[in-house]
Formats: structure tokens, sequence, C-alpha cells
């Protein structure tokens, strides 16, 4: 997986709540598009217009935002289906995090799957940072740095954010979960040979 | 203190403790559909690694199939090539699948109680975030992203961080005309579409014992649209009657070791949520959803609101609806009675009880699509198949169809389409198109009328 540490880069205010998965990736590209593809499609339906031209009015189709690397939603951005593409095709856009209130919980799990950082901040200091963004795009920039676990916005005040240790121990160090999980075969022998004992009906 | 029935399945699923918060899990069910397999196996065979647990493993194609009658597969050269990797994929690694046709084949969510797969106490998980619906047979379930399905593939075990516990006390009575899919519209619209984020919900009450185990799915079913990822409900002596003698169920002295076993997993009498929400069921009308998140939900008799957010007046521009105006009225193009939310025989019957004897408007294209094969069987047994389509509703073939849209199967841009499913989002149903969700009951009603339509109405 792709490591992240510290990120300097342009971010942009997308202040939607519920931005849902179905949003973020029409189902029939998760099927059709190939990973490195769907990119293309993100936000379709609000970042073009009916006849394929960019919509004025999506955050990211304005200016130095469209530089953006770092994305600021509002509550249960990600929420809904479970479609990791929703991950990829924003990872496609150049996003390697999202900033919100809070988060759909299986996207915010994806997110960690792919190198991609999501931030919980309070909403005020999500609104708070995301105004300061949106009223002055030349001086849209953010830092987020996963060491000291800190954003720091425009006017250089710094907003504090919780990570689970282990999730950021795998991101800065690009840790692979499958291969650790591997390393612990022999508990899960153990712990099968146990289950089969005390709940056989499992095993069909 | 005493635990949660949460507690009790997640405690006895550790394998280890990764410290920090993290554990990792044993997976005791892993169901896989169509587009798991085709995105999920070619990162594992990348990485050279086998299926470790495929008699833990069960497969069915439920998100491209065609619903169409006399369906054989895909309705596109996409399609069919997943369906043809699926069936190559499983039949390599020894998986059970359950095709077109066969017995068992349906919606994973469907099928796994159906089949008794899902049982009290176990885990289950899928890449598909409805999974939370085997939630209501006392199982710890939720859906997952294509990442973790390969770590299921290879390891059987998934990594996860224990969440906090929400109990949701659902009581009083239910009106006629009222369903358990009306109690959790009504919760969500309460609580709002984040409002169970970073919790297991476990329902509970007296309306939530007073429902069967088909109402108990659909409630469980909408817990991720209450932002919670897995819902749950205790097991009962309904529970078990309900797993007895299916398929998959443990049978003779081992169902009696298990309901022995599932009788101690129940919440305890002095174990501590770290919150608590409540409904009064009790004169409750039925609810119907009015814009593009499941919280944007009315009674069926109330008024469309006054948008409190720049994202509940973009709802109502998408939905071509103005604030302060009757819901009830609204006329409706298409209606769709399925999804792993309701397609259940029950509610079948629920939607069948309207429709008899009546026609459907003249300008509503209305579709049911039952659950699964099994569901299929069940209700054509009964007739129920007749008295919809004498009524003019299309009998159609398992699948999630118009719920997900996966397989193309959408209404035209702008049509307005009632729907039994779990999401009206932006899009869901087809570009442009109108969801609002509502009861099979509902569904029904607005099928016959042309227009949304109060259920009660046509009830004597």
């Amino acid at each position: 997986m792709e490591k992240f540490t510290t990120l300097t880069a342009v971010a942009a205010y997308y202040p939607r709540a519920n931005v849902d998965t179905d949003l973020i990736i029409r189902v029939e590209r998760c099927a059709k598009v190939e990973k490195n593809g769907l990119g293309k499609y993100a936000f379709e339906m609000a970042r073009f217009l009916a006849d394929g031209s960019d919509n004025p009015e999506f955050p990211l189709n304005n200016g130095p935002f469209r530089e953006a690397q770092i994305l600021v939603g509002n509550i249960n951005f990600g929420c809904g289906s479970s479609r990791e593409m929703a991950v990829w095709a924003i990872a496609g856009l150049g996003i390697r995090c999202v900033i919100a209130p809070s988060f759909g919980e299986i996207f915010f799990g994806n997110c960690f799957q792919n190198g991609l950082l999501p931030v919980i901040l309070p909403q005020a200091a999500v609104e708070k940072i995301g105004a300061a963004l949106a009223a002055d795009p030349a001086n849209a920039k953010l830092t987020v740095d996963l060491s000291r676990q800190v954003v720091v916005a425009p006017d250089g005040s710094e907003h504090a954010f919780a990570i689970e240790p282990l999730r950021k121990k795998a991101l800065l160090e690009g840790l692979d979960e499958i291969g650790l999980t591997r390393l612990r075969e022999p508990e899960i022998v153990a712990f099968q040979d146990r289950d089969r004992v005390k709940r056989p009906w499992i095993y069909v | 203190m005493g635990k949660t029935l949460f507690e009790k399945i997640w405690d006895e699923h550790v394998v280890a403790d990764l410290g920090g918060g993290a554990s990792l899990l044993h997976v005791d069910r892993h169901y896989l559909h169509e587009l798991c397999i085709s995105r999920g196996f070619p990162t594992l065979h990348e990485r050279g690694l086998p299926v470790r647990n495929p008699d833990l493993t069960f497969a069915t194609p439920d998100h491209v199939i065609s619903s169409a009658p006399g369906r054989t597969g895909g309705a596109f050269p996409w399609s069919i090539k997943v369906m043809d990797t699926m069936r190559i994929e499983t039949a390599k690694a020894g998986i059970r699948l359950f095709d077109i046709d066969q017995d068992g084949q349906g919606i994973l969510h469907v099928i796994g109680p159906e089949l008794g797969l899902t049982l009290p106490g176990t885990t289950v998980i899928c890449g598909d975030s409805h999974t939370c619906t085997n939630g209501a047979l006392g199982a710890l379930a939720f859906g997952i992203g294509i990442s973790e399905v390969v770590h299921i593939l290879a390891t059987q075990t998934i990594v996860q961080r224990k969440p906090k516990t929400m109990r949701a006390n659902l009581e009083g009575v239910m009106a006629r005309g009222v369903y358990s899919k009306d109690l959790i519209l009504a919760l969500i619209g309460k609580v709002g579409a984040a409002g169970g984020a970073g919790y297991a919900i476990e329902y509970a009450g007296s309306a939530v014992r007073a429902l069967d185990l088909e109402a108990r799915m659909t409630l469980c079913n909408l817990s991720i649209e209450l932002g919670s990822k897995t819902g749950m409900i205790a097991p009962d002596e309904k529970t078990y009657a309900y797993v007895k003698d299916r398929r998959f169920a443990p049978k003779g002295a081992q169902y009696d070791a298990a309901v022995a076993h599932w009788k101690t997993i129940t919440t305890d009498a002095d174990a501590k949520f770290d919150a608590e929400v409540s409904l009064d069921v009790s004169g409750l009308p039925p609810q119907i959803t009015w814009g593009t998140s499941p919280e944007d939900v009315i009674g069926v008799d109330g008024r469309i609101p006054e948008p409190r957010h720049v994202s509940k007046s973009e709802a109502l521009a998408y939905m071509g609806l103005s604030a302060g105006d009757r819901i009830a009225g609204t006329k409706v193009d298409r209606v769709f009675v399925g999804s792993c939310t309701n397609s259940r025989v029950s509610d079948l019957r629920i939607a069948a009880e309207v429709a008899r004897g009546r026609k459907v408007a003249r300008h509503v294209e209305a579709w049911i699509v039952p659950g699964s094969v099994g569901v299929k069987k069940e209700a054509e047994a009964e007739g129920l198949h007749e008295i919809f389509l004498e009524a003019g509703f299309q009998w159609r073939e398992p699948g999630c169809s118009m719920c997900v849209g996966v397989n193309e199967e959408w209404a035209a841009p702008k049509a307005r389409c009632v729907s039994t499913s779990n999401r009206n989002f932006v899009g869901r149903q087809g570009p442009e198109v109108r969801t609002h969700l509502a009861s099979p009951a509902m569904a029904a009603a607005a099928a016959i009328a042309g227009e949304i339509a109060d259920v009660r109405q046509f009830m004597s």
C-alpha cells in the first residue's frame, strides 16, 4: 500500500451533506471500468452537465481547485454502498486525504486500504476551514501531518485529529494487512480447532 | 457489569488482539456476489494465495443478472463475462455456488437466512453494505470493501475496531397499514442518516419482539442507512423456530446444542449501552421519503418540509417537489417491489393484499422482483403471481434489479418511482430518476392509484 506521511496541497471544499458512494461513482462504472480508469467518472453526476461539459458549480472544476489533493466535505461523507471503487475514483482524481465531520463507516475503512487518509474534525472546524478555502482560492492549501496528527489551516491554526494507532502505523509505513494476518496463521488454526468443538454447526 | 449481544458475539470471535483497539475476528460466513468475485479474485491470484476456507464461503449471482422473465444471465457482454468468471472461480476454489434457476439463488441477504446459513451468534460478512440484514437473526453482520473481501478469502478473518453500542428501543403497537419498513424509516428520520455512525445497533423493545423474522430483516437492512454498518436483534423463540430445518441449519442434537448456545448470547439485564434512542411506534402513519437521503422522510399524510440546508434545497430541486406541498397525490411513473429490504414472501403477500382485484394505473409500470428462487416458488405456490399479473404488475426473476441498477434496469430520466428498496440517492435507479422509499403496501397502493397514496385507504 502507498504510504501517507505529510501532505501539503491544494484543498477544495464540497459542502454537500451525506455525499453517498453512488454519487462518487455510479454502480455500472464499478462493474465495467478498470481500477485505474475510475477517476474519469468520479462525481460524474455532479461534476459534468448533461452535455458532458464541466459543471462550473462543482468545486473541483474551479481554477486552482482542479489541482486539489485534499477534499474537505460535510457530515456522513461516503455513506451508502460498500463499493471500494468510490475510494479508487477519488484517488483517481489525485485526492490523498478527505476531511469531514463524519464518514460512512465502510467508506472510512476502505480509505485505509488504499493509502487515502480520512480525517475527522469537529463540524465547526471543518466549516471554518472550508469557508477559508472557498474565500481565498489562491491560498487554498492545507497541510496534513499524520505523524503529528494535525491539520494546518491557511491561517496557520492547527487542528488535532485522532487516529487509531494500528491504522496510523499502516499508513506511515505502507504496511500490507493480508501479509501481517498471514503471519498469524497458527492462531487462526488454533481458533478453528477450538471452535469446531464448541460450535460444530458452523462448519458445514 | 453484563455484556450486550454485540459484545458477546464479538468476544467469541476474537482470534487475536492486535492492540490499540483492533482485533482479528473469525469470519463464520463469507458471502460473495458476482462482482466480489470478478473484482476480488484477480488480486488473490496476483498474490498467489488460495481461498483458505471454501467451506465457509458461499456465492450467488444477484447484482448484474437480468430480472427479465426467461433470463439466462447477464444482459450485456461485460456482465456475461462477470458471470463466467464467477462460475470458473467458484468451481476452481470449491466454493458452493447457487447459480441461476438453482434452488438457493437469490439476493445474498435473502438467501443467507433462507438457507439456514445465517445463524444466531455468527459473524456474517460480505462485500455489500446491506449484509446488516442478517443481523435480524442475532448475527454480527456487516458489509466491507473489496480489499477486505480478499483478506477474508485469504485468511478467513477480518481486522476490526470495536464500535460503541447503541440500543434502539421501539415500543408500542403498529397501526394497520404500518410495517417494519415504516418503523426503520421513521427512526432514520428521527436520528438522521449519520445517527448510528460509530455504533453497533441492537433493536429492542415490544415493537421489535412482535415482528416476525422477515420483518426484522427489513428493520436491520436499513441499519446502514442509519449510519451504522451493523444492526442486530437478539434471537428468541421465533428465531429458533425460523432456523429449524433449513437446508444448512444444524439438525437433531446439534440443533438442540446450538439453541442452548444461542440462549446465552442475548444482552444481559445489567449491560450498558453507550447510547440509547427510542421511538414510540403507536400512531405512526405509513412513511415515504421525499428527498435524496433516507433521512428525508415524512408520514404519507404529511407535507414536504422547508429545507434546512442547501443540500435539502438541492434534494427538492432534484426530486421536482416543493416545500409545503402534500406528498400524497404526487404522480408516479414506476413502482418497484423488491430488493434485500422487501422482497421476501411476507412482503409479497402484503403487496398482493393491496393489489388483489385491482388494476395498476395505466401510466404506471410496476415490477415485482422476488428476492430468491425460494421466495418465487413459495409465492407461486400461493398464487401471488396470479394476483399481480391480473392486476397488471410484471412478475420477474430474482435479483437486486432496480434497487442498485447495476444491470441497467433503470427508470427513465426524471421518472418518479415508488420503491421498496433502501436508497433514494441521486441517480440510484438511473440517471435523474426520482426515488421514493416506502413499504411494499405503500408501493402497491402507488401502483394502483398512479400517485403517492395512503395505503390505509385501500384497506377495509
